[in-house]
């Protein structure tokens, strides 16, 4: 089996003496599509943060590549290069351009020539639609195209693997759409992602495999027909039927039948 | 026509006296600008420390400021020092002590506001992208907070420019001063010369102001 890209071993994450990433271990391979799903609380953003190194950790090691990450070492930045994040509230740059703010940290981070980076963030944009808003500035677009923006921004880095903190839970149901598409574009061109969401029918879709996760622990990992049709644990079985509703029909006609 | 007896600015050199004065009060309140405002960006930016000592000494120098009329402040100085510490201080530099505290103080407050306005998340997300500490001041965090401050800084000077009208109370012969002079000399020929005479005052104080605070708003609009 291929080596992974990322290795996490034994991840201990805690708040104020609250534990909260309780030894997590994963290992994502290269174009792995993985979905971490759980109830809120559960650690999953926290997990996604420690990933970036935006969070210092308590234990445990996390590696890209065979270089560990860790907060305020100095290969951080250089580290976070190769990893992309896309927050749930987008967090453009509001004093720039949606063109400023896909080349800010390629020409200055990266140092990379502007003219070959603005090629690329034009493709990217008309790939996601948006090449027309090329010269706006975030607050003249909806939610949805902010958020497809930042992935733009976040794919001009170049990074190896992309990671999506719960994308799409700020957004208005028919702008969700529009930016689970282009994940959805990402997975099949082979992107390495880690996504946290709470959109099942989306993450049935994408995912290679998917990590369920409680109270810090991953409780269960499957692909996921199984994991959605047949899931293990008592905990995870639980997590999924809050998602399904009891039809209230049958019970309606068996009342109206009685009387 | 009533008559504004407006004529006695014509008298003599009275209308350069006139604008004589209103040089004075430009000056104190340039002056008290040109240091209040760097001083004031170092004082908010120290306030955003997380060091509780540090917060606290600024905290309360900033109450004490605020809270205290800008004519008891200017009293304090003009009066006490003289008493107290046998220093004899002229109006115009007592006046920009006081001023210079004072602008100190609110512009701040105004610099801890914006830099505390922005969200964390921008902090984060310019991370995320691999910006170092440096790079994520110079292109992320200072650009956006000089947007919010600008217009409000702005609103600032106005407002230390019209309260410089206070510092005749310690005798600076500001353009007010002048403008009373003028009219108590002439109180028998031309008793209605007040109207007039402060008239003008009123304009000259809006030639000053407006502009600027003209400025103040299309800058708004343009950043909002």
């Amino acid at each position: 089996m291929e080596e992974p890209i990322l290795k996490i071993e034994n991840l201990k994450k805690a708040y104020d003496g609250q534990m909260v990433l309780n030894g997590i271990d994963l290992q994502v391979r290269q174009g792995e599509v993985i979905v971490i799903v759980g109830p809120s609380g559960c650690g999953k953003s926290t997990l996604l943060r420690c990933i970036n190194a935006l969070e210092e950790i308590q234990g445990g090691s996390i590696t890209l590549r065979g270089s560990e990450i860790s907060k305020g070492s100095r290969t951080a930045a250089a580290l976070r290069q190769k990893i992309g994040m896309v927050f749930q509230s987008y967090e453009l740059f509001p004093h720039l351009t949606v063109m400023e703010n896909i080349l800010l940290a390629p020409t200055k981070v990266q140092k990379r020539d502007k003219a070959e980076v603005k090629t690329e963030a034009m493709a990217l944009l008309q790939r996601v639609g948006l090449a027309a808003k090329a010269d706006s500035y975030p607050r003249q677009l909806s939610g949805g195209q902010k958020q497809r923006v930042a992935i733009v921004r976040a794919l001009c880095m170049h990074p190896e693997i992309l990671l999506f903190d719960e994308v799409t839970a700020a957004l208005d149901p028919e702008m969700v759409r529009e930016v689970l598409d282009v994940m959805l574009d990402l997975a099949r061109q082979g992107k390495t992602m880690l996504i946290v969401t709470h959109e099942m029918q989306f993450a049935k879709a994408v995912a290679d495999r998917v990590v369920f996760l409680d109270g810090g622990r991953i409780v269960e990992q499957a692909g996921p027909e199984e994991f959605f049709t047949h899931p293990q644990t008592q905990r995870a079985k639980k997590f999924l039927d809050v998602f399904t509703f009891e039809d209230v029909h049958a019970e309606k006609a068996a009342a109206s039948a009685g009387l | 026509m009533p008559d504004l007896g407006i004529e006695v600015l014509f008298k003599g050199t009275n209308m350069l006296r006139l604008l004589q004065g209103l040089w004075v009060a430009m000056r104190i309140s340039l002056i008290s600008v040109l240091i209040s405002m760097p001083l004031g960006i170092l004082v908010g930016a120290l306030m955003t420390v997380k060091n509780k000592a540090v917060h606290a000494v600024f905290k309360v120098y900033l109450e004490v400021i605020r809270i205290m009329p800008q004519l008891v402040l200017l009293f304090l100085v003009y009066f006490d020092t003289t008493k107290v510490w046998r220093i004899n201080l002229s109006g115009e530099a007592a006046a920009i002590i006081v001023f210079v505290l004072w602008g100190t103080a609110e512009m701040g407050d105004l610099v801890r506001g914006a830099l505390v306005s922005i969200p964390k998340h921008q902090y984060e997300s310019s991370q995320a992208l691999g910006l170092g500490r440096l790079q994520t001041y110079v292109y992320v965090i200072i650009p956006q907070t000089l947007r919010r401050l600008l217009p409000l800084s702005i609103n600032l000077i106005t407002r230390m420019i019209k309260t410089t009208s206070l510092v005749l109370m310690i005798g600076v012969v500001e353009v007010l001063k002048v403008a009373q002079q003028i009219i108590e000399a002439n109180r028998m020929t031309t008793p209605n010369a007040a109207f007039g005479v402060f008239l003008v005052v009123l304009m000259l104080y809006f030639v000053v102001c407006w502009p600027i605070s003209m400025l103040a708003r299309q800058l708004e609009r343009k950043w909002s």
